[in-house]
């Protein structure tokens, strides 16, 4: 049983989803654009062993989508198909489709630094470059071959102000990243991804390795962030997931076992391991 | 009974360590006494300030300069290039080489560092002398460019497998960042991994730096035995080490002034890559700790 606490958030977020798709553009790709990210008969391979098993999945653009399931369920997986950081994996084979705003992504045309521009990524532990905090922000932009000083000193800014992290670093600006506390760093990374303006932002539990203060911090700013992307994050902590997503995806050995709102799968889950596992009787 | 059995094996251990220190505080010693006897019949601003070397000569000069400069030349040429190569090397192997071409390219690559220095040496008076002077004309059968560029080769070693060692330590984190920011192979290498690794890398820089100072063999044979001052690779040159080599092996009489020239260059060339280790050793406890 959730809280009252929770369960006001829930439907909190279950208006303002209402209020997104709503204004939603369909194009004429032939995809249906209305959503984001398509995932169809996934299978995942890495050499003999079969890491997801059949998995389809639709996610609306500007909500957050959580996946849960104990250690080894194959999300974190999943959430890496996305922007094809499972590409550097031996053995890693896939079949199906997967689509990221109506483009196959796995196709032979795609390049993957296009793709990882559109497709942002946090990690699990907070790995700024080490190198100062302004460089860390404008990292995406440099490589991109951007030259234009003044533009760059802005979306640093942007960036850092997204994050709330503006006010604690502005008179340090050329300090190294490294010097930051742990959630500092991890707002800087999100700072980081956001400076390239992608669609997509994945996050491998990127509270795991934070204190509760600055956990409270990173999820206050996944709920801001939904105004402007898409947001795909992977969580071991199910107060979390309750708090912050749209939707839920339960996984267990490779299977998608169950999906629907948040709302949904925490209060009247279908599946019986759904439930075990939410209300914390394995896992 | 058993306790003074530990109690020797302990001293034993212990007086093996003491005979190595004890070896490097005498060698050091010899070199300042006898530097010190030098010193007090030359003057150390003649030292550092005359160009000319002559000790051995009836007009004798004892500037070390013309060595000193013999030295630089020829650890600059190595240094040049050694440097991208071992370098490049480097970044191949830790950031694009599969693991089992590395496994086995890197101990081949460490056999350079097992060849006897007296084979580069020859190597470079009668293989790369020869086609250096198909290609320069007027090159002189010793010089310092192709005992700096043979010294280059043997010094490669140290710079890669150092700089690699650097780079396989930084975490795959940051190069997973770098992936996820939409970086290529090559931008992740360059402007990551490099960057993050730099403190190792400097650190293998200097290390070979002081390797190609105290290099003895391949100058004395390829560069010449003629201390001159200048930056001209084309010319005979002679650095300290190859000086030093040149009065132990000749009949300079013991306890002479020419004698002690020797130490003194030896002192010279002690403090230069006493300092350089130390700088070495310095830079890296400094960096060590950047990543948990």
């Amino acid at each position: 049983m959730l809280n009252m606490e929770t369960e006001e958030i829930i439907m909190e977020n279950e208006v303002r989803l209402t209020k997104k798709t709503e204004n939603l553009v369909t194009g004429n790709t032939g995809i249906n654009t209305e959503y984001e990210i398509i995932a169809r008969n996934l299978n995942v391979f890495y050499g003999e062993f079969q890491a997801l098993k059949d998995v389809n999945m639709n996610i609306l653009p500007y909500t957050v989508t959580a996946f849960i399931g104990p250690s080894g369920c194959g999300k974190s997986t999943f959430l890496r198909v996305f922007n094809r950081m499972n590409d550097y994996i031996d053995g890693f084979r896939i079949e199906g489709e997967v689509f990221v705003s109506g483009t196959e992504i796995y196709s032979n045309r795609i390049k993957l630094e296009e793709l990882r521009r559109k497709v942002g990524m946090v990690f699990q532990k907070p790995n700024p470059f080490p190198k100062t905090i302004f460089e860390n922000v404008a990292y995406g932009l440099r490589i991109q071959g951007v030259k234009d000083k003044h533009f760059i000193l802005e979306r640093v800014e942007r960036s850092l102000k997204q994050v709330v992290l503006w006010d604690e670093v502005k008179d340090n600006l050329h300090k190294n990243a490294l010097a930051l506390s742990g959630g500092q760093q991890q707002r800087l990374c999100i700072a980081r991804t956001l400076a390239v303006e992608p669609e997509v932002i994945l996050m491998d539990e990127p509270t795991s390795a934070l204190d509760p203060i600055s956990t409270g911090k990173i999820e206050e700013l996944i709920f801001e962030l939904k105004n402007e992307y898409t947001i795909v994050i992977v969580t071991h902590n199910m107060q979390q997931a309750a708090r912050i997503s749209d939707h839920t995806a339960f996984f267990y050995l490779g299977e998608l076992i169950e999906q629907g709102h948040t709302k949904d799968i925490y209060t009247n889950p279908k599946n019986k391991r759904t439930e075990n596992y939410i209300t914390g009787r394995f896992g | 009974m058993k306790r003074t059995r530990e109690t020797v094996i302990e001293k034993f251990l212990l007086s093996s360590a003491l005979i190595t220190i004890l070896t490097t505080v005498g060698i050091i010693s010899v070199l300042a006494f006898e530097a010190v006897k030098f010193f007090r019949e030359v003057s150390i601003i003649d030292f550092f300030t005359d160009t000319q070397w002559t000790p051995l000569f009836t007009k004798k000069h004892f500037g070390i300069l013309p060595l000193l400069s013999g030295t630089f030349l020829t650890s600059a040429i190595a240094i040049a290039f050694a440097l991208p190569i071992g370098l490049s090397i480097a970044i191949y192997l830790s950031e694009y080489a599969p693991k089992r071409f590395r496994e086995f390219i890197k101990p081949a690559l460490e056999l350079l560092a097992a060849v006897p220095t007296v084979v580069y040496g020859f190597f470079a008076l009668t293989v790369v002398t020869p086609f250096l002077q198909k290609i320069i004309p007027g090159m002189s059968g010793f010089n310092s460019l192709s005992a700096g560029l043979v010294m280059g080769i043997m010094i490669i070693p140290i710079i890669s497998s150092l700089s690699e060692d650097a780079l396989r330590a930084v975490p795959n984190s940051l190069r997973e960042a770098a992936y996820g920011m939409g970086s290529t192979r090559f931008q992740t290498a360059i402007k990551v991994a490099v960057p993050a690794a730099s403190s190792g890398i400097v650190v293998s820089v200097i290390l070979a730096i002081s390797r190609a100072i105290g290099e003895t063999m391949i100058v004395a044979i390829a560069a010449g035995q003629q201390p001159r001052l200048t930056l001209n690779p084309l010319v005979p040159v002679e650095t300290l080490t190859a000086y030093i080599v040149q009065v132990s092996l000749g009949d300079v009489p013991h306890n002479s002034l020419e004698y002690r020239t020797i130490f003194a260059a030896g002192i010279t060339l002690f403090v230069f890559t006493f300092a350089l280790n130390n700088i070495s050793h310095w830079i890296k406890n400094k960096y060590r700790e950047k990543y948990e």
